[in-house]
């Protein structure tokens, strides 16, 4: 079952830019688009532990600002020729206001 | 989505390496626009036609060569009908009818048919054992020929017949070319290095007969000989025409199309018929056709800009290089080098070491070169020639090519054939010979672009560029590296950086949104490339007006700190010509123990650096540092950074001039501004130039009688000493024509390019004219700059430190604590 967290509002969240939502697990960054779209993705880049919520935002995508690999926001996938996935998170907007659903990472090995 | 029955028909007519390079990019740009259907008289997918060379000297196979299976095809819905030759277009209908008499409609047409060898119309030009060299079919030919006999003439000493006569060698045959002229491949080089070439052939065991005619080739059922000009004759049991190429366009002339020497195109791709396109061997662009694929890689992305009904790329020509693909022997040459009285040669021959290199200059620039034995700065010479770069500066040393320039970090006198897998190419991103040979036949790579987005080979800083590019033709056999004459400024766009300058000046341009729509992006919000250069670009055209976009921003510039590898910042207050004093140096130590800042560090700059701040501690930090009368240094800024300074007059005994006030002064008069990429100044006092003035984007060298203004060095990536601008003789001078510089830089610089870059491109008499001969527009200039400066001089600390701008910038959103 998904829970829900309210974390904000959109309006604290810039157009093409992302803010950042600290857990015990590591920060997740909550990316908005042009349209108001939100994504949510562990603030890591699959490189090397970049913060992606640094990087410039294009359309449904984001550039880590370390060494420029492309982040899908939706999938986590990195845009090839590069390889990597990044760990997303369910998130929402209702009324002007951010919902995410922290989702586990799967177990590390 | 469109179905089959609504999508508009296209039809390809040629299954070869231009055709298909434009339905690539047709369906990166319009996926499911059309119902494509191509025609292909060859029985294959599409191959690549340049490896028909080492196949025929047995390095590779045919299924090596192969670029688009016909499952290719397939997966991307495209009707391939391979074996099967159009014969007449009917425009009348809209039609192609194959030779079987099928009739096939098309809403759009395109041509790519290439070319066919020209076969001497001599007499027993038609008996068995008589071929061409196109493609698999004439390379099997020869191949079954190697096995059965053993005597081969090819005639034509161009690269094809080399390339033809060096695979018969490998194969066994005894080899003879017949060439009319007394220099090998006189298209591409001069008499010395075709003697050159034709020395190291005929050490392989390649026999010249030349200058001579062929009169007629001999034989009954078969060629069994060959008979010259001068009444000689030579036994021969296969004879490979390859006097060069005749564009294919009989079927377009028949149709009705205007065609000259080729199919006349318009700079869209068109031919007189808007419906019908064409690309490739078969075409004439500007009185021009062209015989080598990165043209024509050129014309198939324009054309597929038409096709996909974007409708704003326009080819312009290209600038051609060639190689010759004959393993061992290394051979380059681009442009123009036929002597003539406007143009000066530089020639260096080693006849010890085999190495023979003329460069061919016209008003400054390179306008040709020819290299033999040595290619490796190829590339380099071909980039610059390319780019129009003023030399004239390098000229001495030119010669001896990128790495005695200090240009680029690697130094290669060895050809990458040589080098172990092992062997690092590119130090940056630590990628190994082997990976990027593996990348480029595995992935099918064509161009250093490509390369560089699956390898990240030499997409930092660069200066492996010539190397991965040898890498790239030492695999395929070629450089594919198209060659546009004028650089887009990112994938998004096919303008560049000057178009798109010059637009947002002619149509008043104001915002990212609006060059983007008006100038017809490809994507939807641009990327990290093209957003921060829009940005300068608008925030340099209009000061005060537009409103900078923190989004297009890159981080460092965003937060006024530089990012460090673990996320955390670095934070450089200024000191204003690397002066400080002992309150500043107080207050930094406290806010280094106050934030438990990990290192302290003294900068290249004279400035220091606190490394590993916390972004949220920024600006507390900032804060802290303000109220002790500081603020920010800008060494994140594509802006003026520092001005380095000397002790001058003031103590040191050897001082001219007040180095350090002049400093200080040009600092507090240009900090703040935004410049294409990053400026740092440097001032000494005197010519022992301890401020190492020389290497600086633009300094000063104090003299008894006044000061000398340099500029357009550079000391990283690339060492370069700068260029000597003028001397003038008062400190108010010595701003003014520094301030005018920048200004001219920031209005013409393209982003991210360096100022020794930008004087490399304009020249640097085009530079001087118009900031120091031209009194009325340096001072215009300069009151350009003035003005900016009253919008840029507002400290960005500060205002994050105490008056609150993007405080959210610094603060979570939220803070979770989960179970
Ligand atoms: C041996 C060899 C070595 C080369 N080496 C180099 C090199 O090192 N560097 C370089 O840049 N270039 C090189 N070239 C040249 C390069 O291969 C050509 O410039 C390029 O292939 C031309 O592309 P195209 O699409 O115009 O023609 P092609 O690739 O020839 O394609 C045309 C296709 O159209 C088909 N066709 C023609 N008429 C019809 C019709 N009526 N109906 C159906 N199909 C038709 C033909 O069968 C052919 O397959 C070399 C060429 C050869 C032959
Ligand atoms: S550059 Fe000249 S004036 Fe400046 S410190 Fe060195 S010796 Fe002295
Ligand atoms: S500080 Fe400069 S030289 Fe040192 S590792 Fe970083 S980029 Fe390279
Ligand atoms: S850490 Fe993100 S690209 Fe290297």
């Amino acid at each position: 079952m998904t829970s829900w967290i309210e974390i904000g509002a959109l309006d604290d969240i810039p157009r093409l830019g992302s803010r950042v939502v600290r857990t015990p697990g590591g920060n997740i960054a909550v990316f908005r688009t042009e349209s108001d779209e939100v994504f949510a993705l562990d603030d890591r880049c699959p490189h090397k532990g970049g913060p992606l919520s640094q990087g410039i935002v294009h359309n449904k995508r984001v550039t880590c600002p370390l060494h420029n690999f492309v982040i899908e926001l939706a999938s986590g996938q990195a845009v090839a020729p590069d390889e990597g996935c990044t760990h997303t998170h369910p998130a929402k907007v209702e009324n002007g206001v951010v919902w995410l659903s922290v989702r586990q990472a799967a177990a590390v090995s | 989505m469109l179905d089959k029955v609504t999508k508009q028909k296209l039809v390809v007519i040629g299954n070869g390496m231009a055709g298909i390079r434009t339905v690539e990019a047709l369906l990166e740009r319009a996926p499911d626009l059309y119902d494509i259907t191509v025609f292909g008289s060859e029985p294959y997918g599409n191959y690549n036609r340049i490896l028909l060379s080492p196949v025929l000297a047995g390095e590779k196979t045919v299924d090596d060569i192969m670029l688009n299976t016909v499952d290719w095809y397939e997966d991307n819905n495209i009707t391939l009908r391979k074996g099967e030759t159009i014969a007449m277009i009917d425009r009348r209908t809209c039609e192609v009818v194959t030779d079987a008499g099928d009739r096939v409609p098309y809403d759009r047409l395109l041509i790519a048919t290439g070319s066919n060898p020209i076969m001497l119309p001599l007499p027993g030009k038609d008996l068995p054992g008589v071929i061409g060299f196109r493609d698999i079919y004439d390379v099997d030919r020869m191949i079954k020929a190697s096995t059965d006999y053993r005597n081969a003439v090819v005639i034509g000493g161009g690269l094809l017949g080399l390339e033809a006569a060096n695979g018969l060698m490998k194969r066994g045959m005894n080899v003879t070319v017949v060439h009319l002229l007394d220099t090998l491949m006189e298209r591409q080089l001069d008499p010395v290095a075709g003697g050159l070439l034709r020395k190291s052939l005929e050490e392989r065991g390649m026999v010249f007969k030349m200058p001579a005619q062929t009169q007629a080739i001999l034989g009954e059922d078969r060629v069994t000989g060959v008979r010259f000009g001068d009444g000689t004759e030579l036994a021969a049991d296969l004879v490979v025409m390859a006097v060069g190429i005749r564009p294919n366009f009989e079927l377009a002339k028949k149709a009705g199309l205007y065609c000259e020497r080729g199919i006349v195109v318009s700079d869209t791709m068109q031919t007189y018929d808007g419906r019908i396109y064409a690309v490739g061997e078969c075409v004439q662009h500007r009185r021009q056709t062209y015989g080598l694929v990165a043209p024509l890689f050129d014309q198939a992305k324009v054309c597929a800009n038409h096709l996909a009904m974007k409708g704003f790329a326009t080819y312009d020509g290209s600038v051609t290089s060639t190689k010759l693909k004959v393993t061992g022997i290394d051979l380059f040459s681009a442009g123009d080098f036929a002597p003539g009285p406007d143009k000066e040669e530089i020639v260096l021959q080693d006849a010890n070491r085999g190495v023979y290199k003329r460069i061919i200059l016209k008003d400054k620039k390179i306008v040709g070169a020819v290299l033999y034995g040595d290619t490796i700065d190829g590339p380099w010479y071909f980039q610059h020639l390319r780019d129009g770069t003023d030399v004239s500066h390098m000229r001495e040393r030119l010669v001896f090519g990128a790495a005695n320039l200090g240009d680029g970090g690697v130094s290669g006198q060895n050809s990458v054939a040589a080098m172990s897998d092992e062997t690092e190419i590119c130090g940056c991103n630590g990628v190994c010979k082997g990976a990027i040979v593996k990348a480029i036949s595995e992935k099918k790579l064509f161009t250093l672009d490509d390369v560089r987005a699956h390898t990240k080979a030499s997409s930092s800083c660069g200066s492996c560029t010539g190397l991965v590019e040898q890498v790239l033709a030492f695999t395929l056999g070629g450089d594919y590296s198209a060659a546009p004459k004028v650089k887009p400024l990112c994938k998004c766009t096919d303008h560049s950086h000057d178009d798109v300058r010059r637009v947002i000046v002619e149509q008043q341009l104001k915002t990212i949104p609006a060059v983007m729509r008006f100038m017809e992006w490809k994507t939807l919000n641009g990327c990290h490339s093209c957003r921060p250069a829009l940005n300068y670009y608008l925030l340099a055209t209009w000061p005060g007006e537009y409103r900078d976009d923190q989004q297009s921003r890159f981080i460092n510039e965003r937060v006024h700190a530089n990012i460090q590898k673990d996320g955390t910042y670095s934070v450089v207050p200024r000191m204003w010509g690397g002066v400080t004093t002992p309150g500043e140096l107080r207050a930094i130590a406290d806010v280094a123990e106050k934030f438990n800042i990990p290192t302290v560090k003294v900068t290249g700059g004279q400035r220091i650096d606190l490394l590993g701040v916390k972004k949220e501690d920024l600006p507390a930090v900032w804060a802290d540092l303000n109220d002790a009368g500081m603020v920010s240094g800008h060494a994140y800024a594509k802006g003026l950074r520092t001005v380095k300074t000397c002790v001058g007059s003031e103590w040191c005994r050897f001082g001219t001039q007040d180095s350090t006030g002049l400093g200080v002064k040009l600092e507090k008069f240009m900090w703040g501004s935004w410049t294409p990429a990053k400026v740092k100044l440097g001032v000494s006092g005197c010519p022992r130039n301890c401020a190492e003035a020389t290497c600086k984007d633009v300094g000063v060298v104090c003299v008894d009688s006044g000061y000398e203004i340099h500029f357009a060095g550079a000391a990283g990536l690339h060492i370069k000493g700068t260029e000597f601008l003028t001397k003038v003789e008062t400190e108010d001078e010595t701003l003014e024509v520094i301030v005018a510089l920048t200004q001219l830089y920031r209005e013409e610089g393209w982003y991210l390019e360096r100022m020794y870059k930008w004087c490399d491109r304009v020249g640097l008499e085009q530079i001087r004219k118009r900031v120091v001969d031209d009194v009325a527009n340096r001072k215009a200039l300069f009151a350009r700059f003035a003005h900016s400066q009253q919008f840029a001089q507002t400290d960005p600390w500060a205002e994050r430190a105490s008056r609150g701008v993007d405080r959210n910038e610094f603060a979570p959103l939220a803070e979770l604590e989960l179970a």
